[in-house]
């Protein structure tokens, strides 16, 4: 059974110059414990999208449903904690004036999750859910590395019991080698938890690691939909082709070496 | 906060603001103790030290009706300084309020707020304060009034700029996909990150409210005798410059050595909280 159903929807933006359609008529379905990709380039919509999932914008037209339920423009605090968000880059996501747990801790305050006695508790259990020490809750964002803040914010997601984690651009800001731990981290996590993911990113490496299937996005329109495998090896758009054709070639002894680094404390 | 007061030590200029400032609070603080002549104070005359110049039991001389110009200056700094914490204690919460919400609330409360700010922004600051002045009677209390209607809108505009900037963070956004409150997200998310810059403008602005009073008192519609002020007192001397030139030297100096050391105080803060202006 579908987790989310996104059913004809279309977002549009009235500017001075005119209307801007930044989402046509995009109808897909993501499945309970999936991990799906939305690709594209800068503007093909993809962070417009996730923002309507995420209840920040309404759709212009269409429906999102969420476990069998339309969501309204107005969530009620359980639809909005089912679905988090991961950020893309880790050094705003995180007030600089505000220690790492109460970051973490806001969301269980808001939900009224646990006993206001055990929230602390929670936090540091979920800073070690994502690798990172118990007494980190106590610092501040400043004296994390970029790796680490990102931990924070899967940690801040993740506190709160989602069952639906919008991932937008999480690795895109960390080096090569952070980014490779940062992806084990969320795969693993999703398989301990059987969480859902909406992954959206314009590196279509990190997309052969982690998705299970791949929109493709080209100036709001769904392009191409479909199992990683299928998208990669057979994709039936000329702009899917292009995409892929546009990456660099990663050979398995590269990918092999990279998973190693990744293994590595 | 020691690593605050290193800081300060180590610049000259801030370190001269910070003793001037000191100075200043102290002098206030203790004036009934160290003042030569603690009753001068007041309405009281002793014709025979009148308009005296700066001798060894009037430092800086007698006023026309024999008072101790260093005895009303260290009480004057009582009033200027009260003046300017009431004034600031004020318009600093005002201000930053409508700013805030302002700047992160967008729309309507920004067009609203914002065009309030600016009517009062258009107004030369002086010349608010005597309209206030002219329509009130010239106490204390109305001077405070009156400075206040004029200052809160500076620390509307700063805290707008501010959290303009602030609500287009990835951490504001967190918070609202997570659903917190407005309040929450106003004032345990925006606000600390605005407070650097708040407190930094309120240590300079301490010397600007010094001025203005004076200002305001010089021209008649602040304090009014016979309690001590520093305005007051120079608008009183200078009817009689050159030659009793300590009637207006003194406490001009005074308000000198009082705004000086606030504005270098104010600018090593600034280097210290890491504010870019």
């Amino acid at each position: 059974m579908s987790l989310l159903r996104i059913d004809g929807v279309s977002k549009t933006f009235q500017t001075a110059g005119g209307p801007v359609h930044a989402v046509r008529d995009v109808s897909l379905e993501v499945a309970q414990g999936e991990c799906l990709a939305v690709v594209g380039e800068s503007g093909s919509g993809k962070t417009t999208l996730a923002n309507m999932i995420l209840g920040i914008l309404a759709p212009s037209a269409g429906e999102i449903v969420f476990g069998g339920t339309p969501l309204a423009a107005r969530r009620s605090p359980a639809q909005r904690r089912a679905i988090q968000l991961v950020q893309q880059n880790p050094l705003s996501a995180l007030n600089p004036k505000r220690s790492v747990g109460a970051s973490v801790r806001l969301g269980l305050d808001v939900y009224g999750i646990g006993t206001r006695a055990d929230r602390w508790d929670r936090v540091e259990a979920a800073l070690e859910e994502v690798g990172l020490p118990a007494d980190m809750r106590r610092r501040g964002p400043a004296a994390l590395s970029g790796g680490q803040r990102q931990r924070v914010g899967i940690a801040r997601a993740l506190a709160c019991e989602p069952d639906l984690v919008v991932l937008d651009e999480p690795t895109s800001a960390l080096d090569v080698l952070v980014q490779a731990r940062v992806l084990r981290l969320l795969n693993d996590l999703r398989r301990k938890k059987g969480l859902t993911y909406v992954f959206i990113t314009h590196d279509l490496a990190v997309v052969r690691n982690v998705a299970d299937r791949v929109a493709v996005f080209k100036s709001g329109r769904l392009e191409e939909l479909g199992p990683t495998e299928r998208i990669f090896s057979a994709p039936e758009q000329p702009y899917t082709r292009a995409l892929i054709g546009a990456v660099p070639v990663v050979d398995d002894a590269e990918l092999k070496l990279r998973n190693t680094l990744a293994e590595a404390p | 906060m020691i690593r605050s007061l290193r800081i300060i030590a180590a610049n000259p200029l801030s370190l001269t603001g910070l003793i001037l400032v000191l100075l200043v609070v102290l002098a206030a603080a203790l004036a009934p103790w160290i003042a030569p002549f603690p009753t001068h104070n007041g309405a009281i005359v002793d014709f025979a030290y009148a308009n005296q110049a700066p001798n060894a039991r009037n430092w800086m001389g007698t006023d026309l009706v024999g008072r101790d110009i260093f005895s009303r200056i260290l009480y004057a700094y009582q009033i200027s300084l009260l003046l300017g914490v009431v004034v600031l204690a004020i318009a600093t919460p005002i201000g930053t309020v409508v700013g805030l919400l302002a700047g992160y609330l967008g729309g309507w409360a920004e067009a609203v707020l914002m065009r309030i700010v600016d009517i009062f922004l258009s107004i030369p600051p002086l010349v608010l304060a005597i309209a206030v002045m002219g329509v009130l009677e010239p106490t204390l209390t109305n001077a405070m009034i009156a400075v206040t209607a004029m200052w809160w809108p500076w620390y509307a505009r700063l805290v707008y700029s501010i959290a303009r900037s602030e609500r287009e963070e990835g951490y504001v956004l967190a918070a609202e996909v997570i659903g917190a409150p407005t309040a929450h997200i106003a004032f345990r998310e925006i606000l600390p990150n605005c407070l650097p810059a708040i407190i930094t403008k309120m240590t300079l602005d301490m010397g600007f409210v010094i001025i203005i009073a004076s200002s305001l008192s010089f021209l008649g519609l602040g304090v009014q005798p016979p309690t001590p002020d520093l305005g007051s007192m120079v608008a009183e001397g200078a009817r009689y410059l050159p030659d009793s030139w300590w009637l207006t030297v003194f406490p001009g100096l005074a308000i000198l050595l009082a705004v000086f050391g606030f504005n270098l105080l104010g600018d090593g803060l600034r280097d210290v909280l890491g504010v870019d202006e």
